[in-house]
């Protein structure tokens, strides 16, 4: 299937949405967490009446309204690129990714925009309680609206509440509670939620740290540090809580994942868990090269214990995912390619009998659409039928990224939960500032969580591949075939955009916090 | 009521008004809102992006045929 696809198209395909996402989140993490960190300020003035706390609500207020400014609207790109470069895929997924957009743009979009006008507009012009429920609805339309959207990837991620429709090529709702509190979203969001709160509660450690450095503005300093602090403690314990849930949930819907980012290729009980490791391609076994270590150091039982809370749990490996484990009742690639095949040749089967007026094999293959028993044993492995012909090493992700981006997360995220819980202990004690040194690591720490949460989606999307929708659509199914030259051209047109636009985020920032919270 | 629906709507237009008419740092940024926003509908959505389904076919089935055909080519 599909011998003649441009490899180069869907690459750069890839590539260019890798760019835009990747760049559009940058801005998103930080809008949703300075956005709640600003409403706590802001409360904290409207209920003490302190001003220091009003020039310390109006100074994160600014950043927050740079970084919204910059950061608006580079989703929308994602939406263009889906109708132009993802045709396919736009069609196949067209309801489910429909439904929530449409609420995303309707009532969190709205609510957001509406509100933040007020929150910047409204000192002194509207009522204190007014302004601040502006400030908290921003935080939380924010926040909506990033539900949304991560219900639309974890159905990707996941496809349930839905069913095929295969006159139109289309996913179709069943039961929009099963799509929107499936256990992928749930937790994608909340871990997702978390990590941007982290994000920016570091983000604001990491500047007052240079206002402490420099000496200036110590109480405004050291009180955001405070609030910044108890807020970052907190998400970093949920976003490491949410994280393992998030691993659980892998393993156990996405195996091939799972495998994938621990680098473990044959499938094992007492799994250990690689803490630390550096790898490089064995290539001997060509076609079939391998990821190996150079070095690790292993966690005995860990992967297991951390799966099914026994160290006797069996965690499969690549091998048993690609050839199959009867034991274990893993059903090999090649076998799910065959079924695949003939869910796609019965599609076009139909499709074919739809045509010519032939009513009754029409009925006969489209009743097959709506049988469970044929949807379990074809329609699953569906995606899976578009390799036949193929290698099958094109059905393993990449190995080294999703080994190296999911330990990166993991090893910031417990550096992040050390130095938050220490930045709250010395700022508690009323004792932060007085080490400089520890300043220093406040300012080299503030970019580690846009680190770890890009790794976060390398690893999430680039540890799916091949898949675009779970199983059912591969990236090479789901590109439209353009010429690869106008896709390489758009590509570049983007990062020239977008690299203005983040040099402009980054001097109007800059130049704002060197002003300081007295500066207009 | 008209008269109040009158007056609030002008309270809420002179919020804006004066809100955007003080902006001092703000107007850089809108400035560049601006910008990034002609350049991605006037040039890359127009030019660049367009929805090939919506602009190629009529209608849904004709749509629906067509990713069809697609997503079952050998």
């Amino acid at each position: 299937m599909l011998d003649s696809i441009d490899m180069s198209l869907v690459d750069w395909s890839r590539g260019q949405f890798a760019l835009t996402a990747m760049f559009h989140w940058i801005f998103v993490p930080l809008t949703l967490g300075l956005s709640f960190i600003v409403a706590f300020m802001h409360t904290i003035y409207v209920r003490t009446g302190d001003e220091e706390w009003k020039r310390i609500t109006k100074f994160w207020m600014k950043l927050f309204g740079i970084n919204f400014a910059i950061g608006v609207a580079t989703g929308i790109i994602l939406e263009f690129e889906f109708g132009t470069n993802w045709s396919n895929y736009s069609w196949f997924v067209g309801d489910i990714f429909g439904a929530p957009l449409a609420i995303e743009g309707i009532l969190a979009f709205f609510l957001e925009s509406t509100f933040i006008a007020v929150m910047f507009f409204g000192w002194n012009k509207v009522s204190k309680r007014f302004h601040l429920t502006a400030s908290w609805l921003t935080a939380f339309g924010a926040s909506l609206s990033a539900v949304w959207i991560l219900v639309a990837n974890a159905w990707m991620q996941h496809p349930v509440g839905t069913v095929f429709n295969p006159d139109y090529a289309r996913n179709e709702m069943i039961n929009f509670w099963d799509v929107i509190f499936s256990e992928v979203a749930v937790n994608k969001f909340l871990h997702t939620i978390s990590s941007s709160f982290l994000l920016a509660s570091i983000f604001v450690i990491g500047v007052s740290a240079w206002f402490l450095l420099r000496k200036k503005e110590v109480l405004f300093a050291k009180r955001s540090t405070v609030i910044a602090a108890v807020f970052g403690f907190i998400t970093a314990i949920a976003t490491i809580a949410t994280g393992d849930t998030s691993a659980r949930i892998v393993a156990r819907t996405q195996p091939m994942k799972f495998a994938a980012m621990e680098a473990l290729y044959e499938g094992q009980t007492h799994a250990p868990l690689v803490a630390i490791g550096a790898m490089r391609t064995d290539t001997a076994n060509y076609p079939d090269p391998r990821e190996e270590f150079i070095f690790k150091i292993e966690i005995p039982n860990a992967l297991s214990y951390m799966v099914f809370l026994t160290p006797s749990g069996f965690i499969p490996g690549i091998s048993d995912l690609v050839y199959g484990n009867e034991e274990q009742n893993y059903m090999s690639y090649e076998e799910r390619i065959e079924r695949g095949a003939v869910a796609i040749q019965t599609l076009k089967e139909l499709k074919k009998a739809k045509e010519r007026g032939d009513q009754v094999s029409y009925d006969a293959l489209r009743k097959k659409f709506s049988d469970p028993v044929w949807i379990d044993q074809y329609y699953r492995h569906f995606g899976f039928g578009y390799y036949k012909g193929r290698e099958l090493k094109e059905l393993i992700p990449n190995v080294k990224l999703s080994f190296y981006s999911f330990h990166v997360m993991v090893i910031l995220g417990g550096h992040f939960l050390i130095f938050t819980m220490l930045v709250l202990w010395l700022s508690l004690k009323n004792r932060w500032g007085n080490h400089r040194w520890l300043l220093w690591v406040a300012l080299i720490t503030m970019p580690m969580p846009w680190i770890a949460s890009q790794a976060g989606w390398v690893l999430a999307e680039l540890g799916r591949q091949p898949w675009v929708v779970y199983e059912l659509m591969p990236t090479i199914s789901a590109v439209t075939r353009l010429k690869p030259g106008a896709v390489q051209l758009t590509f570049w047109i983007f990062l020239l955009t977008f690299s203005a636009l983040f040099i402009a985020e980054i001097r109007i920032m800059l130049a704002q916090i060197k002003k300081g919270p007295g500066g207009e | 009521m008209l008269d109040n629906l009158d007056s609030m709507l002008k309270k809420i237009f002179r919020f804006y008004y004066e809100g955007f008419r003080k902006m001092t740092w703000g107007r850089n940024l809108w400035g560049i809102i601006l910008l990034k926003l002609f350049i991605m509908f006037a040039i890359l959505r127009l030019f660049f992006f367009p929805d090939l389904l919506k602009r190629d076919f009529d209608s849904d089935e004709e749509r629906a045929s067509h990713v069809l055909e697609q997503i079952t080519k050998p």
